[in-house]
């Protein structure tokens, strides 16, 4: 049994157009996907902006419905399960975004931020203070962040850095599944290597599952053991990532790879 | 005599928490028609060397402190307001990082598209409607006399993008500065911006200053580069030389690093520690904290540029130089 399989997911969008709003038409945004993850793989998605990744991201985290099809997370269909159910089980799966400057909370210090994801699970701690700052200062240790720092905001520190902290609330409720939109497209080159070591030492650490979505071939090569290339809602290439970078089987991959800047 | 000559440049910021010298001491030429590339990390001051040469830099509590950008027979860091007005937007164009946040949401292309024509050149709106729609067709937006009159949302981050170049170019400016033009784009769209803006450049003849931190966007469009740190250049040469020899620690540090260029399997190679803080006073080499060259003193005061060979600048500390 594989840990998360994604059965013929697919997410339509109807838009009313016309005359008063008299016609409708469908994109199909995500069209007939499945995929099966093994506990602790990395895969990773790409694919062109407006292809559907952030949509099949936000189906997997349950954050939209699908039209059709299942998300399946260690047997158990995501569906089936009663709203209350479905919170619980949001704690095994986290997300990390983008923009480590829009996913902060400016007005929360990285303690109150970390603290609240960290209670999401240990809920004992709420009323052990001394437990609970000293999780938060672990958590900063494993993501490489000096506890010095835990009454600071987001605005003192650097991109990269505060990438580490987002990174660290992701894994305050001890996720199984970590769920990275595009976690360095925003970071400096130099940083981008930082972030995806400190991902991978923690995958390997913490036997987390992971799906690493971005547009850059070149860093998915890097992260991924196997690589899913999506166009237009489907999923045109799965295989290793060594092998879909090597011998790209669709057009879509081959533009992707031909796009990626070349040292001369 | 080069097309823009900067001398000596110093660009301070006075600071509750002091000085910061984010520019300090910059120089260099671009000749007409070629591309110059800017590279470093965030914070390294690349944006605010070429801010300061079109005085768009907010004072207080930015300030010049010296050195010159002779343009022509200009001073362009001593010119007056109404002075620098006529070759900002006119004889410099800019493109900047995001083209969501340049552009105004609340007017069409058309109004934004036109107004340096009519600032300008003092031209008919009428007129310079037309010699818009062509810019737009230049830089290879479809149907452009109905996209026009469109507003900037309604144009996906590559559009806009391609808008914004068509925006500066059309005043037929000699000198373009492009601030990260693609590093909000996806990779596929990347490539179209870099070759648009290649393209555009070889048929007006526009020098191209280019800012980024990729190292390998710079190798694909710049004829020279300067690598910058903590507020100076460490290196410069033209682009093959630097990427076939680079002499500085900094410069090859920044190449190792490079996702792509690695491995897979291995941890990839990162530059240990941070950027200085500039607001402190750098005594001597601003790299040697971070340079993986041990057992070596770096130089004790901040070194200058000297020229190894033709047209290849380094930054003289012994340490930084060492090849390893």
């Amino acid at each position: 049994m594989s840990y998360l399989e994604l059965q013929n997911l697919t997410k339509h969008f109807t838009k009313r157009d016309g005359w008063l709003g008299s016609g409708t038409t469908t994109v199909k945004a995500v069209d007939d996907v499945s995929l099966k993850i093994e506990k602790g793989e990395i895969l990773g998605l790409v694919g062109e902006s407006g292809c559907g990744k952030s949509t099949l991201s936000r189906l997997v985290m349950q954050l939209l419905m699908p039209t059709s099809g299942s998300v399946v997370l260690e047997g158990e269909r995501l569906a089936d399960l009663p709203p209350h159910e479905i919170r619980k089980r949001r704690r095994d799966f986290q997300m990390i975004f983008q923009d480590p400057y829009a996913s902060l909370n400016p007005r929360m210090t990285i303690f109150s931020t970390l603290a609240e994801a960290i209670l999401t699970r240990r809920t004992l701690l709420q009323s052990d203070r001394d437990g609970l700052e000293e999780a938060v200062s672990e958590l900063m240790e494993r993501v490489g962040l000096d506890g010095r720092y835990i009454r600071k905001y987001p605005h003192e520190f650097s991109g990269g850095q505060r990438q580490r902290i987002a990174i660290a609330r992701a894994l305050g409720p001890e996720p199984k599944l970590i769920l990275a939109d595009e976690p360095v497209s925003a970071l400096d080159v130099s940083i981008q290597s930082q972030i995806l070591n400190l991902l991978r030492q923690l995958r390997d650490e913490l036997e987390l599952t992971m799906i690493f979505i971005s547009h850059d071939l070149s860093v998915v090569r890097y992260i991924a053991d196997r690589i899913a290339v999506m166009d237009q809602g489907k999923i045109v290439e799965v295989g290793e990532a060594d092998a879909v970078f090597d011998s790209p089987q669709s057009e879509v991959t081959e533009i992707l790879l031909s796009a990626i800047p070349q040292i001369r | 005599m080069a097309l823009l000559e900067v001398n000596d440049l110093k660009t301070w910021f006075h600071t509750r928490d002091g000085v910061v010298k984010a520019v300090d001491g910059v120089s260099f030429d671009v000749e007409a028609g070629e591309t110059v590339g800017i590279v470093g990390e965030s914070g390294s001051g690349k944006s605010v060397t070429c801010y300061s040469l079109l005085q768009l830099i907010p004072r207080p509590p930015g300030r010049i402190e010296g050195g010159s950008a002779k343009f022509g027979d200009l001073d362009l860091l001593s010119l007056r307001e109404d002075e620098i007005r006529k070759v900002r937007g006119k004889r410099i164009g800019l493109i900047f990082q995001d083209p969501m946040t340049s552009l105004n949401p609340y007017l069409k292309i058309s109004t934004q598209l036109i107004e340096p024509l009519l600032i300008h050149e003092g031209i008919s709106k009428a007129e310079a409607l037309d010699r818009a729609v062509a810019e737009l067709a230049a830089v290879g937006i479809p149907d452009p006399k109905k996209r026009i009159h469109s507003y900037p949302h309604e144009f996906s981050g590559g559009m806009r993008q391609r808008v914004m170049i068509a925006m500066a170019l059309i005043t037929r400016p000699e000198i373009l500065i492009a601030d990260e033009p693609t590093t909000a784009l996806d990779v596929t769209i990347q490539r179209q911006v870099l070759d648009l803006i290649k393209a555009r450049q070889e048929e007006l003849g526009t020098a191209v200053i280019f800012i980024t931190h990729d190292l390998a966007v710079v190798s694909e469009v710049c004829d020279k580069v300067n690598v910058m740190y903590a507020g100076r250049f460490v290196e410069r040469a033209d682009v093959k030389t630097l990427f076939s020899n680079p002499r500085h620690a900094y410069t090859r540090a920044l190449q190792r690093s490079i996702p792509a260029l690695q491995a897979k399997g291995e941890k990839l190679y990162t530059i240990p520690g941070l950027p200085p803080n500039l607001a402190h006073e750098i005594p001597g080499c601003a790299f040697a904290p971070r340079c993986p060259v041990a057992g070596i003193d770096h130089a004790a005061s901040r070194p200058s540029l000297k020229e190894l060979e033709s047209g290849h600048w380094v930054q003289d500390c012994p340490a930084c130089l060492i090849q390893k």
